[in-house]
């Protein structure tokens, strides 16, 4: 039977590790090879960088990193951040990446999933998306690092990004996100009621039990946290036997 | 010297980067002679079975292949790799393989997600030295959408995923590896280091 995988989530400003609460207050924390070396031999599952480095000349240094881990670590990871061309893919696959993540460039070019799908296969294709939820009780696509409301419907959106191409995606709660207080399984359930590949959650991870929680509630596949594990409020393998014990699949 | 087969698809470093880690020495080549002089060869491989198939011929890579093993060289096929070795696949259309194992690579029909992908354990079929130093129910990791339907006495080692995915594969001097020991952490690694121990 698979797995629920257990997935920290690393963000890389200028090749360094960081974490802020709702993409504000960033503070400095470590080298991604070394972290994520860490994370492997503590028991994740995999791993997904998040290169935040806002120009572009930076990005393309900054991704340095994607090689050093590579070199580090013996299980998947995913590299996303800024990626806005197949030549993006090229790179970051090369360098020893097993899968990309687009984002916003996906929202402005949407046949950037069709043809990154079609050229490097849907399984390396992760259609990331920052949802919130609007007035109205649906949930809104907000683009450009959580900063720009794009007024698209998050479900509808994961849906299409499937039908392009999309092979995972990763759904990140802009109003959970860095509040501790659990993962939106609401919006989840939405998204994983209406497609047929794995779907990650992110944003809101405080305590052991939010993980069971939407484990066992929101159908995901995959369940990714950070700052709970950079700053070693949980331990990974200590996580697995917690949701071992209460029957969910977990690779121990 | 180890040679892992370039014909242009997959990605290599990752694999001999893990052979690395158990000492085993390879180079990545598509050289015909480096290939005639190896003392094994691996074939690695991400994406479609067809385009593969293809670039060996291109590359004059597929009868020496056949050639090399057939006068007893030893083969890792890993992930698509694997599925070449077989007879044919159905893979966007119908396409012969390698035909060194006998089977058919087909589309996974099942309810539950396609492509497999994640981690998930493995159940032992038969006794093999590959399987040295892990134990059943280990975790590995997936990531397919075809999977190859062989004969039971060539398989060793597969994993429940509505169907019976082999995970596996041995006939004499050819193994198949359906799933990335490469990303497999510990397990993955283990399974390299027995493999490394098989060859030498």
């Amino acid at each position: 039977m698979l797995a629920k995988r257990i997935i920290p989530c690393l963000d890389v400003r200028k090749g360094r590790v960081v974490k802020g609460k709702k993409f504000k207050n960033i503070v400095d924390v470590d080298q991604p090879e070394n972290l994520g070396k860490f994370y492997s031999d503590s028991g994740a599952d995999e791993l997904v960088f998040y290169d935040i480095t806002a120009s572009n000349e930076g990005r393309k240094t900054s991704l340095e990193f994607v090689k050093k881990v590579a070199d580090e670590i013996n299980i998947p990871f995913s590299v996303g951040g800024g990626v806005s061309s197949l030549e993006d893919f090229n790179d970051i696959l090369r360098k020893g990446a097993d899968k990309v993540s687009v984002n916003s460039s996906a929202v402005k070019n949407p046949q950037l999933i069709k043809e990154a799908s079609e050229k490097y296969g849907a399984q390396c294709v992760v259609l990331s998306i920052d949802a919130k939820k609007d007035k109205d009780g649906t949930w809104k696509v907000i683009i450009n690092g959580g900063r720009k409301n794009t007024g698209m419907d998050a479900v509808q959106w994961a849906v299409k990004g499937v039908e392009l191409g999309a092979g995972e995606l990763v759904i990140n709660s802009i109003d959970a996100d860095g509040m501790k207080e659990g993962y939106d399984i609401e919006l989840l359930s939405e998204i994983t009621k209406r497609v047929r590949v794995p779907v990650i959650a992110s944003g809101g991870a405080g305590s052991m039990n939010h993980f069971y929680e939407v484990a066992k509630e929101a159908d995901v596949d995959g369940i990714l946290a950070a700052s709970v594990f950079h700053y070693g409020e949980i331990k990974i393998m200590e996580l697995k036997k917690y949701l071992k014990d209460r029957g969910i699949e977990v690779r121990i | 010297m180890n040679i892992i087969i370039d014909y242009g698809l997959g990605n290599l470093n990752s694999v001999q980067k893990g052979f690395e880690r158990v000492g085993l020495e390879t180079k990545i080549s598509s050289d015909i002679e480096e290939i005639r002089k190896s003392n094994s060869i691996i074939l690695p491989g991400v994406g479609a079975f067809r385009d593969a198939v293809k670039l060996l011929e291109e590359k004059n890579l597929k009868n020496l292949i056949i050639e090399e093993v057939n006068k007893g060289k030893n083969i890792l096929g890993i992930c698509l790799g694997m599925q070449l070795l077989y007879d044919k696949s159905f893979e966007n259309g119908e396409f012969d393989g390698l035909g060194l194992i006998k089977g058919n690579i087909k589309k996974f029909d099942i309810s539950l997600k396609v492509p497999h992908m994640g981690w998930n354990n493995l159940k032992f079929q038969q006794n093999n030295p590959i399987l040295k130093y892990i134990k059943e129910g280990d975790y590995v990791y997936y990531v397919h959408s075809y999977y190859a339907e062989g004969e039971e006495e060539d398989l060793i080692a597969y994993s429940e995923y509505e169907v019976k995915v082999p995970g596996i594969v041995n006939r004499e001097n050819i193994y198949g590896i359906q799933f990335h020991p490469e990303k497999s952490g510990t397990v993955g690694h283990n399974i390299l280091k027995a493999y490394k121990e098989i060859i030498s």
